[in-house]
């Protein structure tokens, strides 16, 4: 889910946002203050996504709309900065420490499922990330800003001299993006039940590896680059002897770059491929 | 005659290298004006200047007598201004018809630029042929129309052609300036970039020559054409 929200950013404006992990740590701290203020679960999960997609457009409008159109290095050291300048905010304005939520536990259980134990929130995580792909692949096939969207991925210049409002198609990509951050914080927290300032940084770090072995910009190899890794992630803690459990994210990882050794544009390439 | 165009002492500069330095350009409503010159003139960088993707260091633009000097593209886009830029710029990867659609969507209704859509689709039947193929998968001439098409979408009152003809086969590069006389005589004031200068000058009431980003020359096509120095230096096509 991650891996998509950085695709669809990615994909149109041609920025790798490595602050994404801290617009969804933003929405796990709108779950933890809509709970702490006797918020329902539900609401508090609105709010929570909610909260996500106003850092997005703000992040968009604030920091990035100005470096429209700079390179590849400005870009990824301007996210980064505005990544650095939220933890920091995260640390001293709410705590260095993990704050506590508490979901329902119906939430957060697990159920049988044909003699296998499976947890709730990875089916949801799931079922989500699939109709989330679904769903965006109709908006861009199937609406006008849709069709923005796609248009402006392939010559942002060539939209603006056509009257379209391509600030707006670009504030609607990070909006897309804040969604599913949001989404992703809401599962996130329900499995672990605390935020901290650093919950979003391995978390979308991975995402990038996902993006990149799934194919940089290419929204469907996204979700795929994911659910390959996290399949091997699985395969990897369940088949691995206990003596090589300690470097499981470095085989994992190794796993990753073999792929990429012979797909080196990833899984499901986009149509206009550029390398980062 | 009312003025479509007018550009006064236009400089454009690219970090320390002043692109076009003090151009003057006048497109009178219902006119064709020749851009003309060699690669590397100029010609492209004033009219992306004049659309308001380029930054105007001095000078003003003036269309249909407001003053547009610094004006965002969409506000240039809103004065009745389209453009078919160099080398097409077409979006390959949507279709014919999403090309025209997405040309619609800023200008009127949805009812409106459907009504336009299936005229010009009328008005260039191979691309109501095309309509569900994928626009990178024309060939150079369909592109060139398709990216005609496109401008007209928004029913402009100035167009700016920039390089119509590159690239296109002669019977193409005919069809494409038969295109253009008929735009002028539905009253569309054009200004026309070109390198092809003996094709433009056909069709131009006026032409300004641009040689290292400077005027080198204006005048009419026939005081142009009489001037053989300015003819085998820069006219050359």
């Amino acid at each position: 889910m991650l891996a998509l929200g950085l695709a669809i950013v990615f994909s149109i404006v041609r920025l790798i946002n490595f602050a994404h992990g801290e617009i969804m740590t933003f929405g796990g701290y709108g779950v933890f203050l809509a709970m702490s203020l006797g918020y329902p679960p539900v609401a508090a999960l609105m709010i929570g996504i909610g909260a996500s997609v106003v850092m997005a457009l703000a992040m968009e409008r604030s920091a990035f709309r100005a470096m429209r159109g700079a390179d590849v290095v400005s870009l990824l050291i301007t996210s980064f900065a505005v990544s650095e300048i939220l933890k920091v905010f995260f640390q001293n304005g709410i705590s260095p420490r993990p704050v506590p939520i508490s979901f329902p536990a119906s939430w957060t259980g697990t159920y049988q499922l044909g003699g296998l134990t499976v947890g709730v929130v990875p089916t949801v995580s799931i079922l989500v990330t699939i109709t989330a792909l679904t769903v965006l692949t109709l908006i861009l096939r199937r609406t006008a800003t849709g069709m923005a969207m796609r248009a402006a991925a392939e010559d942002f210049e060539m939209l603006q001299l056509l009257g379209v409002k391509a600030n707006r198609v670009v504030a609607v990509a990070f909006a897309l993006s804040g969604l599913l951050a949001g989404a992703a914080a809401v599962l996130w927290t329900a499995q672990r039940g605390s935020v901290d300032p650093m919950m979003g940084f391995f978390p979308v770090l991975k995402a990038f590896i996902a993006s990149v072995l799934g194919g940089l910009g290419s929204l469907g190899g996204a979700v795929l680059g994911g659910f390959v890794i996290g399949a091997i992630e699985v395969m990897a803690q369940a088949f691995l002897p206990d003596f090589l459990a300690p470097y499981r994210d470095a085989i994992v990882l190794s796993s990753v770059i073999a792929v990429l050794l012979i797909r080196p544009d990833g899984l499901l390439p986009a149509n206009s491929g550029s390398r980062s | 005659m009312d003025t479509a165009l007018s550009i006064s002492g236009l400089t454009v500069r690219y970090g320390a290298i002043e692109a076009v330095q003090s151009i003057d350009l006048t497109v009178t409503e219902g006119g064709i004006t020749a851009l003309l010159g060699a690669n590397g003139a100029g010609k492209t960088t004033t009219c992306m200047a004049i659309t308001g993707t380029l930054g105007i260091t001095a000078g003003t633009v003036s269309i249909f007598n407001h003053d547009m000097t610094g004006a965002t593209p969409d506000k240039i886009i809103r004065a009745g201004v389209a453009i078919s830029p160099e080398g097409r710029r077409i979006f390959a990867s949507l279709t014919v018809e999403e090309n025209l659609v997405l040309a619609g969507s800023a200008a009127g209704t949805q009812e409106t630029a459907k009504q336009r859509r299936l005229a010009l689709m009328d008005r260039f039947p191979i691309l109501g042929e095309r309509r569900r193929q994928l626009a990178g998968l024309l060939s150079g001439g369909e592109q060139q129309m398709l990216a005609v098409a496109r401008a007209l979408m928004s029913e402009p009152r100035l167009l700016l052609m920039d390089e119509p003809s590159l690239g296109l086969a002669p019977q193409m590069v005919d069809q494409i300036f038969t295109i253009i006389e008929e735009l002028r005589n539905e009253g569309i004031s054009i200004l026309l970039v070109e390198q092809n200068a003996t094709l433009a000058l056909e069709v131009a009431d006026h032409a300004v020559v641009l040689a290292n980003g400077s005027v080198a020359a204006a005048g009419s096509p026939l005081e142009l054409a009489d001037n053989p120095a300015l003819k085998s230096a820069y006219l050359a096509a």
